[in-house]
């Protein structure tokens, strides 16, 4: 492994000079995550306001009345009292209503005697969208118990039987999936520029003739491959911060992690990006096949298998140990703990040290590869 | 001092695709680069060269044999004589995104070369090359005989001791050609001292004509390796001038190329170039007006050839009963008029009122530079481009107005194979029937003729990406001939394949002629540009000259270029045009 830093230095100013000309590395780098991060932080919204829940109640009752106004002043709820059960069953079958709240005739008393806590209400859920039911469900618990705890205040009673319902959200105490789904963007873009970009520019070296002229030259094959990969590695990382900084300002997502993990995880990340995007452009050596590869190998995992849009611990058990294979998994996890927790380090560490072994083991299999030969 | 490259019994193969056996690309080649000279590394297409030439440059791993190259073995310690090689890849090896400067100074970088050799080098090869008042420009910007140029300049700049360039005048027109030819032996003239040795490979038989030595390879085997005077020796007194004196050109040339005592006959202006048969007397050719002339390098390529070549192959059996074209009952006007024909990209005029006819059964050539305007001008015949402003009737009808009626009745066959490869032979001939809305009878019919006229029915099922290129060209102008067009469209149709594969589709193509469809050719090559009866010469996007080739010839004589070839006029008209539009202007 020879480097010289003449060759090295035309080699860099090549590449830049190739970068800054072709509009197709910019708009990947830099408009591509603008896109991706608008499309998921506002089209693809876990949230729902305004979801309309029908209210059978079979004692009115001051409480009653006021738990429902209660329901109703939160923004993610629209109650509407229904005549009837049937009535009620009527409309969440036509899908008027999402779901029905049934308050049973012992409901007030029970309340208003807190030993025969807890008062029971029954939530019925359409649940033919399972994600939109859960968080139906956990909307009208949620306002529920913020009533709860106002009666408890107000009534300054704190009986035996305490509040009924202890639950809290942690870390996205909104429950905005913007927070929960833009690092996982990050990762995406990050997968775009390094391993999509990359392939598609040495294949087309490869279309163009241009890597055979180079392979005659004196350049060695470790100039090469540095040149390639650090002005890629640069492009990656200003296209991270990028991300980032867009993520922070016209989201809110909160950074609560420090600067340093997020810049170490990036670059490991990168590292095994570009280094397989090299070694699928250097067996395939055409734009068109390499751009297919680098989607269905790197794109579609880091989508579907990294927790990014989906939770891993929801999957099934032989998905969840394939999602292992995906390094995507690894980098969102650290983002989502940098965005949302903090460094909790016990989560950063063990997920660092298998982006390094998947970097490690990225760069070994490119340089096997890869070597000073056409054949 | 050892030669510059040493090559001992060297056999390459790539592995067949799924299942196939391994194809060889080259087998047994014994053969050593002498320095001083440009060797000439000629063939067909497929013959080889370029795994050759990737060979000598490391960019391969022999697989049999041995190649040393400046006293390195090259299938252990080819990084050791990179520095001394400048290679020069088929598709130039620049980099489009970087300016004529950028790339020098890239390649510059890469022989880590010094500020003061980089001043001392740099201006030298533009001034060369011509490049200087380009050197601004990005290099995907430059036109196909200068990106060659700059590419040539970029393999020249670390004065390597082994030059190997891959086909460097493909795609180029024949003044660049020469150009590019001149820089390469005035360097080489420069290098003497250093043992500076040039591989050229080409396809074109006059290149091969001016190298020092030649290495003639065909189907990966080295069928010669001498100097192009050896080759041309045993010829001495067989090849001759007929002079065509009544009839057509066409006839005289079957009549004679059908003469058992004749190797090759191929059409010259108003004469005929014939070649007789090794032992063969000029007396079986009584009755015909002939004068000696000197052999050149074809010849003895064709002589070679035809040594391993099976006999049949030369020429088409006897004048098969050619199908008329469908309408011969249309109007009795020209096949094709163009009147002031335009078209402009922008503020650009690619096609400046451009004006002429085409006779039906005429083959009618359109030849001119790169960037003359001659693609745009066929393109817009073709009904593939729009023209901006003139008329033109295609076969009667107005390509303006009726594009498609017009489309209907012309057939094209493009310069690259551009049929399905994974079909087979019956198949691409079926879909390409039903594309051309053929009834189910007209296409059983169709696809009859084509296999039994183009001798296609032995390999009627198999997949047409294996054919050897000779058939495959034969399977492409059968799909373009199916639905009976009335004009047939060619764009460079044998570049780069061997010349009796050249001669074999020409002789079709006068058939076809003769039956009454009208042929028109875009190229470069002047072997193509000799069988037709016309060319229109195109030059910055107008008509420099519309004549015979004999005619051509003739403008262009004067006493010290008594017999000047159709490239000589070629380069002489397209050069008194651009003084006389440039002192217009």
């Amino acid at each position: 492994m020879i480097v010289t830093v003449q060759r090295l230095r035309g080699l860099v100013r090549k590449e830049i000079a190739q970068i800054l000309r072709d509009p197709s590395a910019i708009l990947i780098a830099f408009l591509l995550p603008v896109v991706l991060l608008v499309v998921n932080g506002f089209g693809i919204s876990f949230d729902a306001y305004h979801m309309r829940v029908a209210a059978v109640i079979e004692a009115p009752d001051e409480g009653v009345l006021g738990m429902l106004e209660a329901l109703d002043a939160s923004p993610y709820l629209d109650v509407r009292p229904a005549a009837s059960m049937v009535a009620a069953q009527q409309a969440l079958a036509m899908g008027e209503v999402r779901g029905i709240l049934v308050v049973r005739e012992d409901f007030p008393q029970r309340l208003r005697h807190p030993a025969s806590w807890p008062a029971t209400a029954a939530l019925w859920v359409n649940a033919t969208d399972p994600n939109t039911a859960r968080i139906l469900e956990g909307y009208v618990t949620g306002a529920l118990t913020v009533w709860l705890q106002g009666q408890g205040a107000e009534l300054r009673r704190s009986p035996g039987g305490g509040l009924s319902l202890e639950q809290r959200d942690w870390f996205n105490p909104e429950l905005r999936s913007a927070d929960f789904i833009v690092p996982g963007v990050i990762a995406m873009v990050m997968t775009m520029t390094g391993t999509l970009l990359t392939s598609l520019i040495v294949a087309r070296e490869w279309e163009r003739g241009t890597m055979e002229s180079m392979l005659a030259s004196p350049a060695t094959m470790a100039e090469l491959i540095l040149a390639k990969l650090g002005c890629y590695f640069v492009l990656g990382m200003l296209s991270m911060l990028g991300s980032v900084a867009l993520a922070i300002t016209a989201f809110g997502v909160p950074f609560r992690g420090s600067v340093g993990a997020l810049f170490v995880a990036s670059a490991l990340f990168l590292v095994f990006a570009l280094a397989f995007g090299l070694l699928i452009s250097t067996v395939a050596r055409n734009q068109f096949v390499a751009s297919q590869v680098a989607f269905i190998a790197t794109m579609m995992p880091a989508m579907m298998l990294s927790g990014m849009l989906f939770d891993i611990a929801a999957m099934p058990h032989w998905l969840q140990i394939v999602t292992f294979a995906v390094p995507a998994r690894y980098l969102v996890s650290i983002l989502q703990t940098l965005f949302l927790a903090g460094d909790v380090w016990a989560v950063i560490l063990p997920n660092l040290a298998a982006l390094a072994v998947a970097a490690a083991l990225a760069m070994a299999a490119t340089l096997r590869v890869t070597r000073r030969r056409l054949d | 001092m050892p030669p510059p490259v040493v090559i001992e019994r060297l056999r390459y193969t790539f592995p067949g695709a799924r299942g196939t056996p391994p194809t060889v690309a080259l087998d047994c080649l014994t053969t050593r680069i002498e320095p001083g000279i440009v060797t000439g590394l000629v063939g067909p297409d497929a013959a080889g060269k370029t795994t050759l030439l990737r060979l000598m440059a490391g960019l391969l791993r022999p697989g049999d044999g041995r190649i040393t190259v400046l006293g390195h073995d090259m299938a252990t310690d080819a990084a050791a004589a990179h520095p001394s090689i400048g290679y020069m890849p088929q598709r130039f090896g620049l980099y489009e995104d970087l300016t004529v400067a950028g790339n020098l100074d890239l390649f510059a970088d890469l022989h880590v070369m010094s500020p003061a050799l980089r001043a001392a080098r740099i201006p030298r090869l533009l001034q060369f090359t011509g490049l200087t008042p380009f050197i601004g420009r990005l290099a995907g910007k430059l036109s196909g005989g200068m990106k060659q140029k700059l590419g040539l300049a970029c393999a020249l700049l670390s004065r390597p001791r082994l030059l190997l360039l891959d086909e460097p005048s493909v795609g180029v027109d024949p003044a660049s050609r020469r150009e590019l030819w001149a820089i390469v032996t005035a360097m080489l003239e420069e290098g003497r001292d250093d043992g500076m040795a040039v591989v050229w490979a080409t396809a074109y038989l006059d290149e091969a004509a001016r190298c020092g030595r030649v290495l003639l390879l065909h189907q990966g085997r080295l069928l010669a390796d001498e100097p192009p005077d050896s080759f041309i020796a045993p010829l001495a007194g067989r090849v001759f001038r007929a002079r065509i004196t009544g009839g057509s050109r066409r006839a005289a040339e079957r009549r004679i190329a059908h003469n058992p005592a004749v190797l090759d006959a191929v059409m010259e202006g108003d004469a005929l170039r014939v070649v007789l048969r090794e032992g063969a007397s000029v007396d079986a050719l009584a009755g015909e007006t002939l004068d000696p002339l000197p052999p050149r390098f074809e010849d003895s390529f064709i002589a070679r050839l035809s040594k391993t070549a099976p006999a049949s192959s030369a020429t088409p059996a006897t004048p098969t009963e050619t199908e008329p074209p469908s309408s011969t009952r249309t109007d009795e006007g020209p096949a094709i008029a163009v009147n002031g024909l335009v078209r402009t990209f922008g503020s650009f005029t690619a096609v400046d009122h451009i004006s002429f006819q085409v006779a039906r059964g005429e083959i009618f050539g359109l030849l001119g530079p790169n960037g003359a305007g001659k693609s745009t001008t066929f393109r817009m015949l073709c009904g593939l481009l729009r023209p901006s402003g003139g008329t033109a009737r295609v076969a009667g009808q107005d390509l303006l107005r009726a594009p498609a009626a017009a489309r209907a009745r012309i057939g094209y066959m493009a310069q690259r194979f551009s049929l399905y490869g994974e079909l087979t032979v019956l198949e691409n001939l079926r879909f390409f029937a039903r594309v051309y809305g053929l009834d189910r009878a007209g296409q059983a019919r169709a696809i009859a003729q084509a296999l039994e006229r183009f001798d296609l029915a032995p390999v009627a099922d198999t997949v047409a990406g294996e054919l050897p290129l000779g058939v495959k060209q034969r399977l492409a102008l059968s799909a373009a001939l199916l639905h009976g067009p009335d004009i047939l469209f060619l764009d460079e149709p044998t570049s780069g394949v061997d010349p009796l594969t050249r001669r074999e589709f020409w002789s079709r193509i006068g058939q076809l002629a003769d039956a009454g469809v009208t042929i028109l050719v875009t190229t470069h090559f002047m072997d193509e540009a000799e069988y037709c009866d016309r060319l229109a010469i195109v030059n910055q996007g107008r008509l420099a000259a519309v004549d015979t080739p004999a005619t051509l010839r003739a403008r262009v004589r004067r006493p010290d270029l008594p017999d000047p070839t159709l490239e000589d006029a070629f380069i002489a008209l397209v050069a008194a045009d651009t003084t006389c539009q440039e002192r217009a202007a």
